[in-house]
């Protein structure tokens, strides 16, 4: 595929969804507080940029799988945001109907395969996707997630080796935020360039400013383009950053507020809404419109996660198994 | 009808449903081009090409989570464990990802997939390679567990694990690999989580799976000399569990031994009495026995080894126990 330009609408299209994204991401914080949403939950704020480059680098049936910080990628690749919310919620409208939460979205009409809670557990699912596309004669690529802690679990390197070997159509993402869980990338191994890894296994592999869009965008499509026209995988590490905690619980007591102020000043929604500004693609007002649209979005998703109801406490049992008289044991 | 060996039965299953389906293909260490570590896959590379026998190196953790990947994605993959004691490096694919899949996503994604390979001890192996992980998969919901005791068996229920949408983890045995049996040459599939009684008799029953079972036979023939007729129930299948022919049983001879070559605690055995004892109660007339490993990893040296491993003399004497016999 040809690469995009990156036009006006592309700009305006990448307000809107990051917008949206974080405005979700600030709700679905309220709205633990007030305990309507439960569990973990693991927010995108400030990582925005990374999704927005990748989702314009994909073509029809390109594939995304991720790790537990999934809220916003689904509604990146068309998934109701309302029904995500629902799932947030735990209602019987949501994604997965109540049984997944926060950690587990999927939908497979929109091709995200999840949504994974064990770290680096996805990493695997990822080149397999890839190994079902390729057996079966599919021009498609799967966008293979995961976070800086993730990549030192061993179903990384035993999954680089394989998907090497095999030649897969796969990118391996890392999202280096900086911290897993509380844990400085300084203290997870004797080195902190992530990408290096691909060395090893001699893929093509590089480090790539996350906080821009446009830049996320050129190395994806690369990589990408890559994989499509059979030249295997790729590994890189997008340096981003996330403003809020690992978790809603987290104390945030491993870094500084100065920090967290240096990398703001960078945020990839500031930054394409200056481009939009700079280049007049857009009046104040026009953007005014688009702010409000993204407000009354997530109050409709609000709306529609509150009036949607528990699913029956029974369906506990539905859904487990393709089987559908499976003899569950209940005695 | 024409006899073959247990290892051409798990070969006449996989290659049948490979003709069947293009979307089936077997991955795993040396099952290809070496034939399998246990000649399981004699002759597929050949037949099937490296598209659809997949050799990998030793890394289970990722051709498993590879493999259900592929599974979420159209294909029916059939994954080797050289052993299932090598599985435990893979378990966090199989137990978090393939067993929890349909239910995370709200019933979305099927994963149609086979995990075989043998299980249990096969001689003086120690410690590592003698492990029976069968009641350990089968806590696990989503999974579906099936562990035959013959060549008939064998290929009737790895064609019903091929086909089913389901996980299916499906456990052999090197030590019944050159076993033969009776198989017809037309096709056929055998239902899972049916039981099938392998002996009729009515004064004990026997429950047990796998190659142990070899052990009840033996048990049986002995104990017929004395007048005493076991009935043997080979599950088959261990999740899910066929309890009504328990029951049924044990409800016609009263008496009720356990024998599984696993650790006791919390095993099939176990389940399997608690649900005896909940559904047919009034029906004991002794106390439930069961024959199992000793509680202790398996040990290297031959008598020892004979002490750890479930003893044909404990199963007679457990027997006669639940009839009050010496």
């Amino acid at each position: 595929m040809a690469k995009k330009r990156i036009t006006k609408e592309v700009y305006l299209k990448w307000y809107e969804d990051m917008l949206l994204w974080r405005k979700f991401e600030d709700m679905c914080a309220g709205l633990y507080i007030q305990q309507k949403i439960r569990g973990f939950l693991h927010l995108y704020n400030g990582q925005e940029a990374v999704l927005a480059g990748a989702l314009l680098a994909m073509e029809k049936g390109d594939k995304m799988i991720t790790a537990y910080r999934n809220h916003v990628q689904p509604i990146g690749l068309g998934v109701d945001p309302r029904k995500v919310m629902a799932e947030l919620m735990g209602k019987k409208d949501g994604t997965s109907h109540g049984k997944g939460g926060s950690m587990h979205i999927f939908s497979k009409e929109h091709h995200f395969y999840g949504g994974h809670g064990i770290v680096g557990g996805q990493i695997p699912l990822g080149a397999g996707l890839a190994f079902a596309d390729k057996y079966q004669g599919n021009k498609n690529v799967t966008l293979t997630y995961m976070g800086d802690g993730a990549i030192r679990q061993g179903a990384f390197h035993e999954t680089a080796n394989l998907a090497m070997l095999w030649n897969l159509p796969v990118v391996f993402i890392v999202e280096n935020n900086g911290y897993a869980m509380g844990t400085s990338v300084e203290r997870t191994a004797n080195h902190t360039d992530i990408w290096k890894l691909g060395l090893g296994y001699e893929m093509p592999c590089k480090p790539v400013d996350g906080m821009t869009p446009e830049v996320v965008y050129d190395a994806m499509h690369e990589a990408m383009e890559r994989a499509r026209k059979g030249g295997g995988p790729t590994l890189l590490e997008i340096r981003t950053y996330r403003y809020k905690g690992h978790s809603m619980s987290d104390a945030q007591h491993y870094r500084t507020k100065d920090e967290v102020k240096e990398y703001q000043k960078k945020d990839p929604i500031t930054h394409v809404l200056d481009v939009i500004k700079s280049k007049k693609y857009a009046s104040e007002k026009e953007v005014k419109k688009i702010d409000d649209r993204v407000k009354a979005l997530v109050a409709e998703c609000v709306a529609f996660g509150e009036k949607s109801e528990f699913a029956p406490a029974d369906w506990v049992y539905k859904g487990v198994y393709a089987q559908e008289d499976y003899p569950f044991i209940t005695d | 009808m024409r006899t073959i060996q247990f290892r051409e039965a798990v070969c006449e299953a996989m290659s049948e449903e490979m003709r069947r389906d293009e979307h089936v293909y077997l991955m795993g260490e040396e099952v290809a081009e070496y034939n399998g570590a246990y000649k399981a896959s004699k002759g597929m590379l050949d037949e099937f090409g490296s598209k659809r026998v997949i050799d990998t190196p030793i890394a289970e953790l990722g051709f498993t989570g590879i493999s259900v990947g592929a599974a979420m994605n159209g294909l029916r993959p059939i994954v080797e464990f050289m052993t299932f004691n090598f599985s435990m490096v893979a378990i966090d694919q199989i137990i978090n990802n393939a067993a929890k899949m349909k239910q995370m996503s709200g019933g979305q994604f099927n994963i149609p997939i086979v995990f075989r390979g043998p299980t249990a001890s096969a001689g003086q192996l120690a410690a590592t390679h003698s492990q029976a992980f069968e009641s350990w998969y089968a806590n696990c919901p989503g999974l579906k567990v099936i562990v035959p005791s013959n060549p008939y068996d064998c290929k009737g229920l790895l064609k019903a694990a091929i086909r089913d949408n389901d996980p299916v983890i499906f456990m052999e045995s090197e030590q019944m690999y050159g076993d033969k049996g009776e198989v017809p040459d037309g096709e056929y599939i055998l239902p899972i989580g049916v039981a099938d009684i392998k002996r009729a008799g009515s004064d004990v029953t026997i429950v047990t799976f796998g190659k142990i079972i070899k052990v009840a036979f033996e048990a049986a023939e002995i104990l017929a000399k004395e007048g005493i007729e076991v009935e043997i129930i080979d599950l088959r299948t261990v999740r899910p569990i066929d309890y009504d022919a328990v029951i049924k049983s044990v409800k016609k001879t009263n008496r009720l031994v356990c024998l599984e070559e696993a650790w006791p605690l919390g095993n099939i055995s176990t389940e399997i009495t608690y649900m005896v004892q909940q559904h047919a109660f009034d029906y004991l007339d002794a106390p439930i026995k069961r024959i199992c490993t000793a509680d202790t990893p398996a040990p290297y040296s031959p008598t020892m080894l004979a002490e750890w491993m479930p003893k044909l003399e404990d199963l007679i004497a457990a027997v006669k126990a639940t009839m009050y016999k010496n």
